[in-house]
Parts: structure tokens; sequence; C-alpha cells
């Protein structure tokens, strides 16, 4: 989820006016605005609870799988502002989650807490469903900067790596779901393998950049 | 149907959209005060279309429950073979060639038939059947079919004495499928009942939906009903029913014999690995309602004596 990256995202970023999170913003109401514009006009076909249900955990795993992008960007292609917007898309990637989790239990559902347990404890689908919305809540929950200073910034970051394991749990979630069809499930294993394998590669770089610039380094 | 969509004037479509659109604003509006704002089924309804169909008789075998809109069943399809989304039949169905069609019917029979699918429907006659129809998925319809009782088809064919079950096969072509380009499944779509299952009354060849010709996401132009099994069950497009001795492979079963067997009966208390079956929602409402045993069409159940229920999912 959200790291702040070495500074830049953090008090640097604040006071001045930014582009980057109102442009996120506006970006993330086109599929929620679309969900309410294709709910009032029949847009949401002949069964809207399912439609809904699968379209908010499309976007709760949309979203985590881009909240690890900013940081490869980062330090592969030396472009810094996704890395404002981390923590945003972590956030998002949260409560589209609790949505989706929500919009089961309560509309789905109709809170009936019994099935509701037995679904979890019987399909191996739901339980890593539940396991990835249970991932991402402590990362929501410090997702602040006074988090980041109480818990100090090198473990923070241990606790933000999470994130992976949590995208990677949505992405089963996703594909034991599907009966036959895996594209889009293996699209998102594609998209979250790539930026693992990114991931690991700058160090190399790092160690080959070492002697130029020490400082600055996060 | 094509012809008729160019010929219409441009004007009168807007308008019907603008008809639609504010009949929905309006309804929404409603819905809005009394709080009730809950997403709503495809509007985009104008009722049944298509060739209107020759029915003789009726019966409705849905205890008088009010059918699906014909909206959603044509839109709200599992029809691999034309995609895997929901809306993705009905998008695709229009290479889909349902006339002419040849039924092939072999195998342990003693009168091998290939018949053209309308003679079939002018030597059978046609009545019309409204059933549940449940889908493994947890969902369910109430469909008034328009067809002719399999058993009608299994007498022409006079199975042999050593046809024990009867398999069917959709159309294997990607020209006309699109789906079938992609190995979802392995391709031609099979499947199977026991020959006492093919005779029994409920059994159904359906050709129609709403009084008209079946549309080509609803499995055009003939397509297997077997109202007390889950939907994967009612092959579509069918271009061969054999009768065959040994149990025949079934398309979902071969794909994951842990979720799905030959029978497929409807039965609320043996659970699939990925959905309840204990409870459905019936497509246009919203609280779920307890799924029956054989969906309801108990009178089946003799069929099954002295096999454990828990084998029949």
């Amino acid at each position: 989820m959200a790291a702040p990256g070495g500074g830049a995202g953090g008090a640097g970023a604040r006071g001045r006016r930014r582009w980057e999170r109102p442009a996120l913003l506006a970006a993330c109401a086109v599929p929620f605005g679309k969900m309410v514009v294709d709910g009032a006009t029949g847009g949401l076909g002949a069964n809207p609870i399912e439609q809904v249900q699968d379209r908010l955990g499309f976007w709760a795993l949309a979203f985590l799988v881009l909240s690890l992008a900013p940081t490869p960007a980062q330090r592969l292609l030396g472009v810094a502002w996704p890395v404002r917007l981390r923590r945003q898309l972590g956030l998002l990637a949260f409560f589209t989650g609790l949505a989706h989790f929500s919009w089961y239990l309560g509309v789905d559902q109709f809170f009936d807490l019994r099935l509701v347990a037995a679904d979890v404890a019987k399909r191996p689908f739901m339980a890593v469903g539940m396991a990835t919305l249970l991932l991402l809540l402590p990362l929501a929950v410090t997702s602040t900067d006074r988090w980041v200073a109480r818990l100090g910034f090198r473990r923070w970051k241990a606790l933000h790596r999470l994130a992976y394991l949590a995208a990677a749990l949505g992405v089963v979630h996703f594909a034991w779901r599907v009966k036959a069809d895996e594209r889009q499930p293996l699209a998102f294993a594609a998209a979250l393998g790539t930026l693992l394998a990114l991931r690991l590669l700058p160090r190399r770089g790092r160690r080959r950049a070492a002697p130029r610039s020490v400082v600055g380094q996060p | 149907m094509a012809r008729w969509r160019t010929d219409e004037p441009e004007g009168a479509v807007t308008d019907e959209r603008l008809w639609l659109a504010r009949r929905e604003f309006l309804r929404l509006g409603a819905a809005g005060a009394l709080g009730l704002a809950l997403p709503r089924p495809s509007a985009a309804d104008d009722g049944p279309t298509g060739a209107v169909l020759p029915v003789t008789r009726r019966v409705d075998l849905a205890g008088g429950e009010r059918p699906t809109p014909w909206g959603a069943i044509t839109t709200y399809n599992n029809f691999y073979e034309l995609g895997t989304d929901k809306e993705d039949p009905a998008r695709n169905a229009g290479g889909l060639r349902p006339r002419p069609w040849t039924l092939t019917v072999d195998g342990e029979v003693h009168r091998p038939l290939t018949l053209d699918v309308d003679e079939l429907i002018r030597r059978f006659g046609l009545e019309e059947r409204i059933y549940r129809m449940r889908c493994v998925e947890a969902w369910s319809m109430v469909i008034p079919w328009v067809g002719f009782p399999l058993a009608a088809l299994v007498r022409l064919a006079e199975p042999t004495s050593r046809a024990r079950f009867v398999a069917f096969r959709t159309l294997l072509d990607p020209g006309q499928l699109p789906g079938q380009r992609r190995a979802v499944l392995d391709w031609p779509y099979v499947e199977g009942l026991r020959i006492d299952e093919a005779v029994h009354p409920l059994a159904l060849l359906a050709v129609g939906l709403y009084g008209r010709v079946l549309p080509g996401q609803d499995g055009a132009p003939i397509r297997l009903v077997v109202p007390w099994k889950y939907g994967f069950k009612g092959a579509k497009s069918i271009v061969r029913v054999s009768f065959v001795e040994r149990q025949p492979p079934t398309s979902w079963s071969r794909l994951a014999p842990s979720e799905y067997g030959f029978y497929g009966n409807v039965n609320p208390a043996v659970d699939h690995p990925r959905w309840s079956q204990a409870r459905e929602r019936r497509i246009g409402e919203f609280f779920r309602r307890p799924t029956l045993p054989f969906n309801g069409y108990g009178e089946v159940a003799p069929l099954y004596a002295g096999l454990d229920p828990r084998s029949l999912y």
C-alpha cells in the first residue's frame, strides 16, 4: 500500500496544489459512476446483484495491483508522480474490497450470517477472499503519516509489503471463483508477476549506481 | 430481424429510447422516493420477437408463477460457445444459422434418422411448457418453452434393447459459434441422460420461447430441457442424438469431475464447491428462496429409487 517514497510524496508534496490526486479520484469515479448509471438504466443486466458484486471485486483487485506499480515506475523509469497516488490507490483497493464484501453480506445474502459463515468455511475461494480483505485491514489502518512515524519506516515498509501477498490472494480468489474462462484472472496474475519481478530487479541497478549517489536513496 | 432494423427510420429508434429512458427515470424517481433505489434488471425489454410458432397445447408446470421476462431470458445466458460472459451469447448469436438445420439420430436404434428440424416440428406438433429453470450458479428463471417431448423422438427412433443412455451433441463450428475458437471446454459440448430419464414426460426438446422461434443465444434451433436438473444438462443447438450402451461423457463433468456429476439433479442438500445450493435467486427478485429437491419436480424421484441422492448432483 502507501509507502512514502523517501519523502518525495510526503511533506514535500503538501501545501502545493497537485493535479494527481484529483485526477485519480476523477478516474475512479468512472467505474463507480458507471455502476450507478447502469443501475438506473438497466445496464447491469438481468442479475444486477451479481453484476455489482463482480464489478466491485474486479475494481478492488485492479486498484490493489495498480497500487503496486508506482514504486517500480519510480525506480526504473524515474517517474515520481505515481508515488504520490500509492496511498490513495491502496486505500481505494481496501474500501472497494470492503464494499465488495459488504454487498455480498448485506445485499446478496441479506445478512444471513449462518449461511455466510458456512460459505466461508466450506468454500476455499470465499476463505481466500476473506483473508485478502483481512490482510488489507492493517495496511489501511497504518496508512497514515502518523503510523509511519510510530512504527518506524523500516518496520512500516516491511508491514506494507503484505500488499503483494494480499494481491496474490486476491488473484487466487478471482481464479477460483471463475468456472472455466480464466483470461481475466490470468491477466491480473501476469500484471502482478511482472510488478513483483520489477521490484526484485533494481537491486542490481542500485548496487551499480551506489558509488555515484548514496544520498537520497529511499 | 436484421432487415427490419435497417428499414427502421432512425428517428423512431431514438424516440423509443427516450421514451424508455423517461419511463425508467420516473420509475427510479418513485423508487428513490421510497428509499428503494436498488439496481433494476434490464430495462430494454420490448417483449418477444421472432417468428410465431403454432402451439396446440399449453401446460403450466411452474405453479402459476409469472414467467421471467423475455429480455432476461434472452440476455442472461450461459452458452459458452457464444462467449463466457452472460451478455455475450445475445451479442454473438448473429452468426449462428439455425435454419436449415438437420438433426441426426443414430447409435443403438432400429431407425437411424436424419431429419430437418422443421420436419420434426411438423411431425410432433408443439406445446408450451412453463418450467422452472435452475442454474448450478444458484439463480433461476421461469421459462415458457415451446417444444415436444423427447420421448416422441425416442419412440420414432426405436432404440434397441442395448440402448441404455442417450447422448446429445452441440454443433461444432467455430465460424457460427465463435466461443469454440478458445478451448474453454472440450468442444463440442456433449451431454447425456439415462434412457429412462429421456423418456420421462417432463424431458423436452425445445424449439421456441414465449411462442416464438428459439433465439440463437438460448440454443437455437433445438435444445434439451430437463427441468429437474441443473441448466448445464440442457445441451443447446443440438446436431446429434446418439443412443449408446455405456454412460456417455458430459462436458462439465469432464472439465471438473469433482464439481459436476453425470446426473446434475437439483439438490439443495449437496453443495457445489463454489455455490451453496440451498437457496437460489429467481431472476428479477431480491431475496433468495429455498431450492427444492429436483427443482420441485418430485415426480421424477422414482427414477432414482435405490440410488444415493448424494451421487446424483
